[in-house]
């Protein structure tokens, strides 16, 4: 690739964004911050706590059990979706009218408003209307305000109903940009299915696999709006995400010192740990690289490409 | 080349049959995924009585009374154009703002240019829940509270960032030899970025559209946070009418259904574009 110009004039165009960042998170923030740090009585009363806030909502039960039922929640999403995302882009049709409708389809949950999910689910799930409650109901009993395992099994399966699609779609993009080639050389080595899948389209899944795992771990960590509309956290606080808890102390307490504090713990958890999956995840990227990763690829890729070309000369010949 | 994933180098007979069965499969799970849509469709069909007293699973009286009642009751119907206006006004003014940066990050090294690159995706992590309170206080005091700007703007939080983010993408597929000659030929920046740069990532610029309209539609807190009655989104209008008492099911489900069909229309636009638009431009 040709080096980029240097060009600190670029800064010009660059400066609208800025500009509307500033608005939008920098001011806001600044004000996040200040909250977290006085305790605010009046608009003349005002006292400096220092990391108070900071130290109350760490050791807050609340707080903690809220955080691993996230941390549980996004693991078991990433579980699930992750796989079932791949497995669903492999199936789905690559040329023609169909891989259009098939896409259209595929897309659908993702262009329906978060609340829409929720009430849909909603309506869905219920024992006396929703066609997905009176089915399971005849199986085994199913009350998702009184039972917390149906609770936030409805949940699971509501999330992944919602977002499997864009793993889908990140993979099948992935796909498409293999190689014909890639497949048929594998197809005359008598490369298994399994095969085919670990050495031909893992290597090239493996940046929209990044995209996808940290898009599924951002949006599952912070989720609000589906469980707010489907179990309003409950029951008890079974299903009570942080995001859920953050808006009730904020806005339904208006305890905006802890509001505050909570606010820059749970934005810079999500930034660090979604750094430290970004950093792990391209390692092996990065010029000067100790990791073993990138020969073994090149060994795969022979395996797979060397006989072929053998192969091919003879019937050539 | 038809069989694109041929297990085995058995005959053509065995793959076309295993392409077959797995494209039924995939049709038979996407019935299964239409299930709750369908349903939330079969809802709106049918009166809220007629709902509440029978369990049918095909709706033997179809209705079209809900939407009738959704497209006379100005709170209903104002809030959807609301959100309308909102999502339309935030998709025109994050291209305005992130074209310009798009090409800057993709064309040149400036000063503090990474830095500023991962910021600007930071803020495509930050929970909404982060920024209620201050969002509430900012936009009264800026005399944008309750306008279809106000959540405009609101929603280019983590618009802008994406924006920038699939453009630049975009942009970097097309050859940087083409400014040069451009600038050989004479081309003044702007007359160039705007007769032949844009018209050449029209694809990338439809599929960026498409995000942006997509995720200002399906936001709801931020946009519930700072409306009260002028702008109001049809998902806080929904979820209003949850808290009332007496729930009709069926005008819920038939606004539901509206707020679907938006969506549909412009994936439709983009669909043949939007594999590569979820990869971020970058497969």
């Amino acid at each position: 690739m040709d080096a980029k110009k240097k060009n600190n004039k670029a800064w010009f165009l660059v400066l609208p964004v800025v500009f509307v960042v500033a608005f939008t998170a920098i001011i806001p923030l600044m004000a996040v911050a200040n909250y977290s740090l006085q305790d605010i009585q009046g608009a003349d009363n005002r006292l400096f706590v220092g990391l108070d806030f900071f130290k109350r909502v760490a050791t807050d039960p609340n707080v903690q059990d809220a955080f691993a039922r996230n941390v549980t929640l996004s693991m078991q999403i990433l579980l699930i979706q992750i796989p079932l995302g791949i497995f669903l882009a492999r199936l789905m049709p690559k040329s023609g009218w169909k891989a259009s409708a098939a896409l259209v389809v595929v897309a659908i949950p993702l262009i329906i408003p978060w609340n829409v999910v929720g009430t849909t689910w909603r309506i869905f799930t219920r024992n006396d209307i929703g066609l997905g409650g009176v089915l399971v109901n005849k199986f085994t009993d199913y009350n998702l305000s009184e039972s917390t395992f149906d609770a936030w099994a409805t949940i699971l399966v509501m999330d992944t109903w919602h977002w499997t699609p864009l793993v889908t779609l990140l993979v099948y993009a992935g796909l498409r940009s293999i190689p014909q080639a890639y497949y048929q050389a594998a197809a005359i080595d008598g490369a298994s299915a399994l095969a085919v899948f670990r050495f031909v389209e893992l290597p090239k899944l493996k940046r929209v696999l990044m995209i996808a795992l940290l898009l599924r771990f951002m949006d599952s960590f912070m989720m609000y709006t589906e469980p707010f509309v489907v179990t309003g956290g409950g029951p008890g606080s079974s299903t009570q995400t942080l995001s859920i808890l953050l808006t009730t102390i904020a806005i339904g307490q208006f305890d905006i010192g802890v509001a505050g504090a909570f606010s820059l713990m749970y934005f810079l958890f999500i930034q660090i740990f979604s750094f430290l999956f970004f950093t792990v995840l391209t390692l092996d990227e990065r010029p000067g690289a100790t990791r073993v990763t990138p020969k073994e690829k090149v060994k795969s890729r022979e395996k797979v490409e060397k006989p072929v070309n053998s192969k091919l000369k003879k019937v050539l010949k | 080349m038809t069989t694109t994933i041929a297990t085995s180098a058995a005959g053509k007979k065995t793959s076309r049959f295993r392409i077959d069965l797995r494209s039924w499969l995939f049709w038979l799970i996407m019935a299964v995924w239409a299930l709750p849509v369908a349903w939330l469709v079969s809802m709106s069909l049918r009166d809220n009585a007629d709902i509440l007293s029978s369990f049918e699973v095909i709706p033997s009286k179809i209705s079209l009374n809900s939407y009738a009642q959704f497209f006379e009751d100005p709170s209903w119907i104002g809030s959807y154009m609301n959100s309308i206006t909102y999502t339309l006004l935030n998709t025109v003014l994050s291209l305005l703002v992130a074209l310009p940066a798009a090409y800057a990050f993709s064309r040149y090294t400036f000063s503090g240019d990474k830095h500023l690159f991962f910021w600007l995706l930071t803020n495509r992590m930050a929970p909404a829940a982060v920024f209620l309170l201050p969002f509430f206080q900012l936009y009264q005091a800026a005399n944008l509270f309750d306008t279809p700007l106000g959540v405009a703007l609101a929603h280019m939080l983590f618009n802008v960032p994406l924006a920038v983010w699939i453009l630049e993408g975009f942009m970097s597929g097309v050859p940087k030899q083409l400014d040069e000659i451009a600038e050989v030929d004479g081309y003044r920046f702007g007359r160039f970025f705007l007769t032949i740069f844009i018209p050449m990532i029209r694809s990338g610029i439809g599929v960026t559209a498409f995000f942006l309209f997509m995720f200002s539609w399906v936001e709801l807190l931020i946009a519930r946070t700072i409306t009260a009655t002028q702008a109001k989104p049809i998902a806080a209008q929904m979820t209003r009418t949850i808290s009332a008492s007496g729930l009709d099911w069926s005008l819920l489900s038939a606004a539901g259904v509206m707020t679907i069909i938006p969506g549909v229309i412009v994936i439709w636009f983009v669909r043949n574009y939007i594999a590569k638009g979820f990869a971020l431009g970058r497969v």
